[in-house]
Protein backbone atom coordinates (compact mmCIF):
# COMPACT_ATOMS: atom_id res chain seq x y z
CA UNK A 1 0.00 0.00 0.00
CA UNK A 2 1.69 3.48 -0.57
CA UNK A 3 1.88 5.75 2.24
CA UNK A 4 -0.74 8.22 2.87
CA UNK A 5 2.55 10.38 4.44
CA UNK A 6 3.49 13.35 2.18
CA UNK A 7 6.89 14.77 1.03
CA UNK A 8 5.95 18.10 2.48
CA UNK A 9 4.81 16.70 6.07
CA UNK A 10 8.42 15.25 6.14
CA UNK A 11 10.60 18.27 5.13
CA UNK A 12 11.61 21.05 7.78
CA UNK A 13 10.42 24.31 6.78
CA UNK A 14 14.16 25.41 5.31
CA UNK A 15 14.51 22.58 3.28
CA UNK A 16 11.07 23.63 1.37
CA UNK A 17 12.67 27.21 1.29
CA UNK A 18 15.73 25.75 -0.51
CA UNK A 19 13.75 23.08 -2.79
CA UNK A 20 11.49 26.09 -3.93
CA UNK A 21 14.56 28.30 -4.50
CA UNK A 22 16.05 24.94 -6.65
CA UNK A 23 12.85 24.73 -8.69
CA UNK A 24 12.71 28.50 -9.43
CA UNK A 25 16.36 28.23 -10.52
CA UNK A 26 15.75 24.98 -12.67
CA UNK A 27 12.66 27.32 -14.48
CA UNK A 28 14.96 30.04 -14.89
CA UNK A 29 17.71 28.37 -16.38
CA UNK A 30 17.03 24.70 -17.43
CA UNK A 31 20.79 23.63 -18.00
CA UNK A 32 21.24 24.02 -14.56
CA UNK A 33 19.86 20.56 -13.92
CA UNK A 34 22.87 18.69 -14.89
CA UNK A 35 24.66 19.79 -11.76
CA UNK A 36 21.66 20.60 -9.53
CA UNK A 37 20.17 17.33 -10.01
CA UNK A 38 22.76 14.92 -8.83
CA UNK A 39 23.46 17.32 -6.01
CA UNK A 40 19.55 17.54 -4.82
CA UNK A 41 19.50 15.18 -1.98
CA UNK A 42 22.60 16.83 -0.26
CA UNK A 43 21.45 20.52 -0.94
CA UNK A 44 17.93 19.76 0.68
CA UNK A 45 16.88 16.30 2.60
CA UNK A 46 17.11 12.22 1.62
CA UNK A 47 15.07 9.55 3.46
CA UNK A 48 11.97 7.65 3.41
CA UNK A 49 8.57 9.56 3.09
CA UNK A 50 7.01 5.76 4.48
CA UNK A 51 9.31 4.58 6.98
CA UNK A 52 8.10 1.23 6.67
CA UNK A 53 9.41 1.42 2.62
CA UNK A 54 13.12 2.75 3.85
CA UNK A 55 14.29 1.91 0.03
CA UNK A 56 11.16 3.70 -1.40
CA UNK A 57 10.21 0.52 -3.31
CA UNK A 58 6.68 1.92 -3.31
CA UNK A 59 6.50 4.93 -1.98
CA UNK A 60 9.28 7.70 -3.71
CA UNK A 61 11.75 8.64 -0.83
CA UNK A 62 12.36 12.81 -0.33
CA UNK A 63 15.44 13.32 -2.75
CA UNK A 64 12.80 11.31 -5.80
CA UNK A 65 10.42 14.15 -4.97
CA UNK A 66 12.72 16.47 -4.96
CA UNK A 67 14.45 15.48 -8.12
CA UNK A 68 11.21 14.46 -9.86
CA UNK A 69 9.74 18.32 -9.32
CA UNK A 70 13.00 19.78 -10.43
CA UNK A 71 12.73 18.12 -13.95
CA UNK A 72 8.84 19.13 -14.12
CA UNK A 73 9.99 22.38 -13.99
CA UNK A 74 13.02 21.61 -16.47
CA UNK A 75 9.93 20.24 -18.56
CA UNK A 76 8.05 23.31 -18.88
CA UNK A 77 10.75 24.79 -19.98
CA UNK A 78 12.10 22.27 -22.57
CA UNK A 79 10.57 20.68 -25.80
CA UNK A 80 10.66 17.02 -26.10
CA UNK A 81 13.97 16.34 -27.63
CA UNK A 82 15.59 18.65 -25.34
CA UNK A 83 14.15 16.98 -22.34
CA UNK A 84 14.61 13.42 -23.56
CA UNK A 85 18.00 14.02 -24.39
CA UNK A 86 18.83 15.35 -21.46
CA UNK A 87 16.73 12.53 -19.14
CA UNK A 88 19.55 9.99 -21.02
CA UNK A 89 22.23 11.97 -19.45
CA UNK A 90 21.13 11.85 -15.80
CA UNK A 91 20.26 8.96 -16.15
CA UNK A 92 23.57 7.50 -18.01
CA UNK A 93 25.86 9.78 -15.58
CA UNK A 94 23.27 8.87 -12.59
CA UNK A 95 24.04 6.86 -9.20
CA UNK A 96 21.33 4.32 -8.52
CA UNK A 97 19.66 6.80 -6.33
CA UNK A 98 19.53 9.57 -9.46
CA UNK A 99 18.41 7.05 -12.08
CA UNK A 100 15.22 5.95 -9.89
CA UNK A 101 14.58 9.33 -9.71
CA UNK A 102 14.55 9.83 -13.43
CA UNK A 103 12.97 6.70 -13.75
CA UNK A 104 9.96 7.65 -11.30
CA UNK A 105 9.54 11.27 -13.53
CA UNK A 106 8.59 9.22 -16.54
CA UNK A 107 5.42 8.62 -14.78
CA UNK A 108 5.09 12.46 -14.55
CA UNK A 109 6.25 13.31 -17.84
CA UNK A 110 4.08 13.06 -21.37
CA UNK A 111 6.97 12.24 -23.19
CA UNK A 112 5.36 8.89 -25.04
CA UNK A 113 7.82 5.76 -25.50
CA UNK A 114 11.40 7.62 -26.06
CA UNK A 115 12.52 7.14 -22.67
CA UNK A 116 11.99 2.85 -22.80
CA UNK A 117 15.64 2.78 -23.06
CA UNK A 118 16.10 3.74 -19.82
CA UNK A 119 13.37 1.50 -18.60
CA UNK A 120 14.64 -1.52 -20.56
CA UNK A 121 18.20 -0.50 -18.90
CA UNK A 122 17.13 -0.05 -15.04
CA UNK A 123 14.84 -3.77 -15.57
CA UNK A 124 18.88 -5.29 -16.44
CA UNK A 125 19.78 -4.35 -13.59
CA UNK A 126 19.96 -6.23 -9.83
CA UNK A 127 19.20 -3.46 -7.84
CA UNK A 128 15.69 -3.48 -6.44
CA UNK A 129 15.77 0.05 -6.34
CA UNK A 130 15.81 0.85 -10.20
CA UNK A 131 13.57 -2.86 -11.00
CA UNK A 132 10.65 -1.03 -8.80
CA UNK A 133 10.87 2.48 -10.08
CA UNK A 134 10.84 1.15 -13.86
CA UNK A 135 7.72 -0.72 -13.14
CA UNK A 136 5.79 2.44 -12.67
CA UNK A 137 2.54 4.31 -14.78
CA UNK A 138 5.19 4.95 -17.92
CA UNK A 139 6.02 1.24 -18.38
CA UNK A 140 2.95 -0.16 -18.05
CA UNK A 141 1.76 1.97 -20.61
CA UNK A 142 4.25 2.10 -23.01
CA UNK A 143 6.48 -1.05 -22.39
CA UNK A 144 5.94 -4.26 -24.81
CA UNK A 145 4.17 -7.16 -23.37
CA UNK A 146 6.86 -9.08 -23.24
CA UNK A 147 9.68 -6.95 -21.59
CA UNK A 148 6.66 -6.37 -19.46
CA UNK A 149 5.74 -9.74 -18.46
CA UNK A 150 9.45 -10.07 -17.46
CA UNK A 151 9.84 -7.00 -15.46
CA UNK A 152 7.18 -8.45 -13.04
CA UNK A 153 8.88 -12.39 -13.28
CA UNK A 154 11.51 -10.30 -11.99
CA UNK A 155 10.11 -8.64 -9.26
CA UNK A 156 8.76 -11.95 -7.77
CA UNK A 157 12.34 -13.57 -8.19
CA UNK A 158 14.32 -10.25 -6.34
CA UNK A 159 12.06 -9.55 -4.09
CA UNK A 160 9.97 -6.56 -5.59
CA UNK A 161 7.16 -5.78 -3.71
CA UNK A 162 3.71 -6.21 -6.27
CA UNK A 163 2.58 -2.76 -4.59
CA UNK A 164 5.44 -1.05 -6.61
CA UNK A 165 4.24 -2.32 -10.13
CA UNK A 166 1.68 -0.33 -11.51
CA UNK A 167 -1.14 -1.55 -13.96
CA UNK A 168 -0.86 -5.40 -12.58
CA UNK A 169 -4.71 -5.12 -12.90
CA UNK A 170 -5.13 -3.88 -16.32
CA UNK A 171 -2.18 -5.70 -17.88
CA UNK A 172 -1.92 -9.17 -16.31
CA UNK A 173 -2.77 -11.65 -18.94
CA UNK A 174 -2.68 -15.27 -19.33
CA UNK A 175 1.12 -15.31 -20.64
CA UNK A 176 1.91 -13.72 -17.62
CA UNK A 177 -0.34 -16.25 -15.45
CA UNK A 178 1.34 -19.36 -16.88
CA UNK A 179 4.90 -17.60 -16.41
CA UNK A 180 3.98 -17.38 -12.52
CA UNK A 181 2.35 -20.47 -12.93
CA UNK A 182 5.48 -22.08 -14.40
CA UNK A 183 7.39 -20.02 -11.41
CA UNK A 184 5.83 -21.32 -8.59
CA UNK A 185 5.80 -24.82 -10.25
CA UNK A 186 9.61 -24.56 -9.84
CA UNK A 187 9.75 -23.22 -6.16
CA UNK A 188 7.64 -26.25 -5.16
CA UNK A 189 9.25 -28.86 -6.39
CA UNK A 190 12.97 -26.82 -5.29
CA UNK A 191 11.35 -27.24 -1.77
CA UNK A 192 11.28 -23.42 -1.48
CA UNK A 193 8.36 -21.15 -0.55
CA UNK A 194 6.12 -19.17 -2.80
CA UNK A 195 6.08 -15.46 -2.32
CA UNK A 196 2.77 -14.55 -1.65
CA UNK A 197 2.86 -12.02 -4.06
CA UNK A 198 2.56 -14.48 -6.93
CA UNK A 199 -0.51 -15.62 -5.93
CA UNK A 200 -1.62 -11.88 -5.90
CA UNK A 201 -0.11 -11.96 -9.80
CA UNK A 202 -2.51 -14.89 -10.27
CA UNK A 203 -5.47 -13.82 -8.89
CA UNK A 204 -5.59 -10.06 -10.47
CA UNK A 205 -4.85 -11.94 -13.97
CA UNK A 206 -6.68 -14.91 -14.28
CA UNK A 207 -10.01 -15.32 -14.71
CA UNK A 208 -10.51 -18.60 -13.00
CA UNK A 209 -11.03 -17.77 -9.03
CA UNK A 210 -9.35 -21.14 -7.80
CA UNK A 211 -6.23 -20.65 -9.85
CA UNK A 212 -4.70 -18.50 -7.23
CA UNK A 213 -5.03 -20.56 -4.06
CA UNK A 214 -2.96 -19.71 -1.59
CA UNK A 215 0.02 -22.36 -0.56
CA UNK A 216 -0.87 -22.63 3.23
CA UNK A 217 3.54 -23.07 3.64
CA UNK A 218 4.26 -19.63 3.18
CA UNK B 1 47.33 5.69 14.87
CA UNK B 2 44.40 6.78 12.51
CA UNK B 3 45.16 7.46 8.99
CA UNK B 4 43.40 9.48 6.22
CA UNK B 5 45.16 8.33 3.29
CA UNK B 6 44.53 11.00 0.76
CA UNK B 7 45.57 9.93 -2.04
CA UNK B 8 45.50 6.34 -3.45
CA UNK B 9 44.06 4.24 -6.28
CA UNK B 10 42.13 1.93 -4.29
CA UNK B 11 40.48 0.62 -7.83
CA UNK B 12 43.77 -1.20 -8.28
CA UNK B 13 44.05 -2.26 -5.19
CA UNK B 14 43.30 -6.24 -3.71
CA UNK B 15 40.79 -6.63 -0.52
CA UNK B 16 43.96 -7.71 1.19
CA UNK B 17 45.07 -4.39 0.85
CA UNK B 18 42.20 -2.81 2.36
CA UNK B 19 42.39 -5.72 4.88
CA UNK B 20 45.83 -4.85 5.91
CA UNK B 21 45.14 -0.69 5.54
CA UNK B 22 42.30 -1.00 8.00
CA UNK B 23 44.57 -3.38 10.40
CA UNK B 24 46.99 -0.23 10.03
CA UNK B 25 44.42 2.74 11.02
CA UNK B 26 43.32 3.30 7.64
CA UNK B 27 39.99 4.47 8.45
CA UNK B 28 39.46 7.12 5.29
CA UNK B 29 41.12 7.56 2.13
CA UNK B 30 40.63 9.63 -1.05
CA UNK B 31 40.99 8.29 -4.80
CA UNK B 32 42.01 10.91 -7.15
CA UNK B 33 40.97 9.98 -10.30
CA UNK B 34 44.14 9.55 -12.91
CA UNK B 35 45.44 7.23 -15.77
CA UNK B 36 44.84 3.76 -16.00
CA UNK B 37 48.22 2.39 -16.96
CA UNK B 38 47.09 2.21 -20.78
CA UNK B 39 45.60 5.02 -22.40
CA UNK B 40 41.89 5.56 -22.67
CA UNK B 41 40.13 6.96 -26.20
CA UNK B 42 36.88 8.32 -25.27
CA UNK B 43 35.34 10.44 -22.58
CA UNK B 44 32.89 7.90 -21.99
CA UNK B 45 35.36 5.15 -20.29
CA UNK B 46 36.12 7.91 -18.74
CA UNK B 47 32.70 8.12 -17.41
CA UNK B 48 32.84 4.55 -16.59
CA UNK B 49 35.94 5.33 -14.31
CA UNK B 50 34.26 8.64 -12.93
CA UNK B 51 30.93 6.23 -11.96
CA UNK B 52 33.20 3.56 -10.26
CA UNK B 53 35.24 6.22 -8.16
CA UNK B 54 31.95 7.34 -6.56
CA UNK B 55 30.19 3.97 -6.47
CA UNK B 56 31.33 0.65 -6.52
CA UNK B 57 34.91 1.32 -5.07
CA UNK B 58 33.20 3.37 -2.21
CA UNK B 59 31.11 0.54 -1.67
CA UNK B 60 33.79 -1.99 -1.67
CA UNK B 61 36.09 0.13 0.80
CA UNK B 62 32.64 0.45 3.29
CA UNK B 63 32.98 -3.61 3.05
CA UNK B 64 36.49 -3.42 4.89
CA UNK B 65 35.27 -0.58 7.43
CA UNK B 66 37.29 2.30 5.41
CA UNK B 67 35.21 5.74 4.05
CA UNK B 68 36.40 6.50 0.36
CA UNK B 69 36.13 9.66 -1.17
CA UNK B 70 37.12 10.60 -4.75
CA UNK B 71 38.45 13.26 -6.97
CA UNK B 72 37.53 13.55 -10.30
CA UNK B 73 39.05 15.28 -12.88
CA UNK B 74 40.95 15.19 -16.49
CA UNK B 75 44.16 14.23 -15.70
CA UNK B 76 47.25 15.67 -17.33
CA UNK B 77 48.83 12.76 -19.36
CA UNK B 78 45.25 12.64 -20.88
CA UNK B 79 44.66 15.87 -21.47
CA UNK B 80 46.70 15.77 -24.84
CA UNK B 81 44.35 13.18 -26.35
CA UNK B 82 41.64 15.39 -28.02
CA UNK B 83 39.26 12.12 -27.92
CA UNK B 84 39.63 12.50 -23.86
CA UNK B 85 39.11 15.79 -23.67
CA UNK B 86 35.67 15.78 -24.25
CA UNK B 87 35.48 14.43 -20.97
CA UNK B 88 35.85 18.13 -19.98
CA UNK B 89 31.95 18.59 -20.83
CA UNK B 90 30.80 16.12 -18.70
CA UNK B 91 32.75 16.69 -15.44
CA UNK B 92 30.22 19.33 -14.02
CA UNK B 93 27.91 16.41 -13.47
CA UNK B 94 30.42 14.73 -11.71
CA UNK B 95 31.99 17.33 -9.47
CA UNK B 96 28.48 17.65 -8.11
CA UNK B 97 27.88 14.16 -6.40
CA UNK B 98 28.03 13.29 -2.94
CA UNK B 99 30.97 11.49 -2.89
CA UNK B 100 33.47 13.85 -5.10
CA UNK B 101 35.75 15.91 -2.23
CA UNK B 102 38.18 17.94 -4.78
CA UNK B 103 38.99 18.46 -8.59
CA UNK B 104 42.05 16.53 -9.22
CA UNK B 105 44.78 15.00 -10.27
CA UNK B 106 44.82 18.20 -12.37
CA UNK B 107 48.11 19.38 -13.44
CA UNK B 108 51.03 18.98 -15.58
CA UNK B 109 52.45 16.05 -17.64
CA UNK B 110 54.80 16.94 -20.70
CA UNK B 111 53.56 20.78 -19.76
CA UNK B 112 52.57 20.77 -23.70
CA UNK B 113 49.45 24.50 -24.31
CA UNK B 114 46.58 21.38 -23.93
CA UNK B 115 48.05 20.41 -20.59
CA UNK B 116 47.36 24.10 -19.63
CA UNK B 117 44.22 24.66 -20.91
CA UNK B 118 43.02 21.65 -19.47
CA UNK B 119 44.34 22.60 -16.24
CA UNK B 120 43.22 26.60 -15.90
CA UNK B 121 39.79 24.91 -17.01
CA UNK B 122 39.89 22.80 -14.51
CA UNK B 123 40.62 25.32 -11.90
CA UNK B 124 37.64 27.03 -13.03
CA UNK B 125 35.73 24.43 -12.52
CA UNK B 126 36.88 24.26 -8.60
CA UNK B 127 35.86 27.45 -8.57
CA UNK B 128 32.69 27.09 -9.65
CA UNK B 129 32.06 24.22 -7.73
CA UNK B 130 33.55 25.44 -4.36
CA UNK B 131 35.95 22.69 -4.66
CA UNK B 132 39.41 22.42 -3.11
CA UNK B 133 41.74 21.11 -6.03
CA UNK B 134 44.69 18.46 -6.10
CA UNK B 135 47.81 19.36 -8.39
CA UNK B 136 49.85 16.59 -9.44
CA UNK B 137 53.63 17.73 -10.03
CA UNK B 138 55.24 16.05 -13.14
CA UNK B 139 57.85 13.05 -12.90
CA UNK B 140 60.17 15.02 -15.76
CA UNK B 141 61.44 18.51 -15.29
CA UNK B 142 59.30 18.42 -11.52
CA UNK B 143 60.75 22.04 -10.29
CA UNK B 144 59.63 23.68 -13.53
CA UNK B 145 56.54 22.14 -13.52
CA UNK B 146 56.19 23.08 -10.01
CA UNK B 147 56.47 26.56 -10.41
CA UNK B 148 54.24 26.67 -13.49
CA UNK B 149 51.59 25.00 -11.49
CA UNK B 150 51.88 27.49 -8.54
CA UNK B 151 51.96 30.40 -11.72
CA UNK B 152 48.33 28.70 -12.76
CA UNK B 153 46.88 28.32 -9.17
CA UNK B 154 47.63 32.40 -8.63
CA UNK B 155 46.57 33.28 -12.30
CA UNK B 156 43.26 31.43 -11.12
CA UNK B 157 42.22 33.53 -8.44
CA UNK B 158 41.64 30.45 -6.12
CA UNK B 159 42.52 30.81 -2.24
CA UNK B 160 45.83 28.65 -1.78
CA UNK B 161 44.63 27.17 1.10
CA UNK B 162 42.19 25.48 -1.29
CA UNK B 163 44.86 23.50 -3.49
CA UNK B 164 47.28 20.69 -2.54
CA UNK B 165 50.28 20.30 -4.50
CA UNK B 166 51.20 17.08 -4.34
CA UNK B 167 54.36 14.74 -5.20
CA UNK B 168 56.96 17.42 -3.82
CA UNK B 169 60.11 16.75 -2.66
CA UNK B 170 63.26 18.23 -1.47
CA UNK B 171 64.05 20.06 -4.23
CA UNK B 172 60.36 21.25 -4.45
CA UNK B 173 59.10 21.78 -1.35
CA UNK B 174 60.51 25.24 -1.00
CA UNK B 175 58.85 26.36 -3.77
CA UNK B 176 55.31 25.89 -2.15
CA UNK B 177 56.10 26.17 1.60
CA UNK B 178 55.45 29.95 1.91
CA UNK B 179 52.33 30.17 -1.01
CA UNK B 180 49.98 29.28 1.37
CA UNK B 181 49.25 25.82 -0.42
CA UNK B 182 48.83 22.58 1.00
CA UNK B 183 52.00 20.28 0.76
CA UNK B 184 51.70 16.77 -0.74
CA UNK B 185 54.07 13.89 -0.07
CA UNK B 186 53.89 10.46 -1.62
CA UNK B 187 55.79 7.91 -0.34
CA UNK B 188 57.10 5.33 -2.74
CA UNK B 189 58.74 2.12 -1.91
CA UNK B 190 61.97 3.36 -4.49
CA UNK B 191 60.92 6.89 -6.06
CA UNK B 192 59.42 9.84 -5.24
CA UNK B 193 59.59 9.96 -1.65
CA UNK B 194 60.61 7.73 1.23
CA UNK B 195 59.48 7.73 4.99
CA UNK B 196 62.75 8.55 6.62
CA UNK B 197 63.36 11.46 3.83
CA UNK B 198 59.92 12.87 4.78
CA UNK B 199 60.85 12.77 8.61
CA UNK B 200 64.08 14.92 7.65
CA UNK B 201 61.86 17.63 5.98
CA UNK B 202 59.28 17.46 8.62
CA UNK B 203 61.92 18.79 11.06
CA UNK B 204 63.19 21.34 9.04
CA UNK B 205 59.88 22.55 7.70
CA UNK B 206 57.61 21.66 10.56
CA UNK B 207 53.82 19.84 10.07
CA UNK B 208 51.74 22.62 8.99
CA UNK B 209 49.69 22.26 6.11
CA UNK B 210 52.34 19.18 4.81
CA UNK B 211 50.34 15.67 4.31
CA UNK B 212 51.50 12.57 3.26
CA UNK B 213 49.89 9.58 1.26
CA UNK B 214 50.84 6.53 -0.34
CA UNK B 215 49.64 7.05 -3.90
CA UNK B 216 49.56 3.48 -4.32
CA UNK B 217 48.13 2.21 -7.81
CA UNK B 218 48.76 -0.75 -10.49
CA UNK B 219 52.38 -0.19 -10.27
CA UNK B 220 55.14 -0.90 -7.33
CA UNK B 221 53.63 0.62 -4.61
CA UNK B 222 52.87 0.32 -0.88
CA UNK B 223 49.81 1.28 0.72
CA UNK B 224 50.75 0.97 4.17
CA UNK B 225 53.25 3.75 3.75
CA UNK B 226 51.07 6.22 5.62
CA UNK B 227 51.36 3.83 8.67
CA UNK B 228 55.45 3.63 8.02
CA UNK B 229 55.61 7.39 8.00
CA UNK B 230 54.10 6.85 11.36
CA UNK B 231 56.46 4.81 12.66
CA UNK B 232 59.11 6.90 11.67
CA UNK B 233 57.76 10.00 12.52
CA UNK B 234 57.67 8.20 15.93
CA UNK B 235 61.44 6.55 16.28
CA UNK B 236 62.40 9.90 15.09
CA UNK B 237 60.77 11.82 18.70
CA UNK B 238 57.45 13.30 17.15
CA UNK B 239 54.66 13.13 19.42
CA UNK B 240 51.29 10.88 19.38
CA UNK B 241 49.82 13.93 18.20
CA UNK B 242 52.51 15.14 15.56
CA UNK B 243 51.57 12.16 13.84
CA UNK B 244 47.85 12.64 13.98
CA UNK B 245 48.32 16.34 13.13
CA UNK B 246 49.66 14.69 9.93
CA UNK B 247 48.09 11.39 9.13
CA UNK B 248 44.58 12.61 10.05
CA UNK B 249 43.86 16.00 10.68
CA UNK B 250 45.70 17.80 8.15
CA UNK B 251 44.05 15.79 5.11
CA UNK B 252 40.51 16.15 6.69
CA UNK B 253 41.14 19.72 7.32
CA UNK B 254 42.08 20.43 3.56
CA UNK B 255 39.49 17.67 1.97
CA UNK B 256 36.62 19.17 4.57
CA UNK B 257 36.81 22.47 2.46
CA UNK B 258 34.58 20.22 0.27
CA UNK B 259 31.94 19.97 3.27
CA UNK B 260 31.54 16.62 1.70
CA UNK B 261 33.75 14.44 4.20
CA UNK B 262 31.86 11.15 5.47
CA UNK B 263 34.28 10.53 8.52
CA UNK B 264 31.52 8.45 10.88
CA UNK B 265 32.97 4.37 11.54
CA UNK B 266 31.07 2.44 9.12
CA UNK B 267 30.67 -1.19 9.87
CA UNK B 268 32.09 -3.76 7.37
CA UNK B 269 29.01 -5.84 6.47
CA UNK B 270 29.61 -8.65 3.94
CA UNK B 271 26.22 -8.77 3.32
CA UNK B 272 25.62 -6.05 1.98
CA UNK B 273 24.85 -5.33 -1.95
CA UNK B 274 25.89 -2.13 -4.25
CA UNK B 275 23.47 -1.93 -7.17
CA UNK B 276 22.31 -5.80 -6.50
CA UNK B 277 25.78 -7.09 -6.61
CA UNK B 278 28.19 -7.80 -3.70
CA UNK B 279 31.80 -8.55 -3.09
CA UNK B 280 31.05 -11.82 -2.20
CA UNK B 281 32.17 -14.90 -4.68
CA UNK B 282 29.60 -17.54 -5.34
CA UNK B 283 27.58 -16.68 -2.49
CA UNK B 284 24.42 -14.64 -2.08
CA UNK B 285 24.39 -11.74 0.20
CA UNK B 286 21.34 -12.43 1.37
Amino acid sequence: MRSTQNVTDVLEPAARTRWAELIDEVAANPTRIAVLFPAAARAIARGPVDPADPDGLITPRVEDEVRIALLRAAARRWDTSELTADLTALYRHGDAEEKRAVLRALDHLDLGDALLPLVHDALRSNDLRLIAAALGTYAARHLDDHAWRHGVLKCLFTGVPLDAIAGIAERGDAELARMVRTYVAERRAAGRPVPQDAHRVLQLCTPDPTAGEQDQED
Amino acid sequence: MRIFDPHIHMSSRTTDDYEAMHAAGVRAVTEPAFWGGQPRTSAATFCDYFDSLVGWERFRAAQFGIRHHCTIALNPKEANDPRCREVLDALPRYLAKDGVVAVGEVGFDSMTSEEEKVFARQLELAAEHELPVLVHTPHRDKAEGTRRSLDLVTASGLPPERVLIDHLNEVTVDLVADTGCWLGFSIYPDTKMDEHRMVRIFAEHGLDRMIVNSAADWGHSDPLKTAKTGRAMFEAGFSEDDVDRVLWRNPVEFYGQSGRLLLDPVEADPTAAFEGNSVLRGQRPR
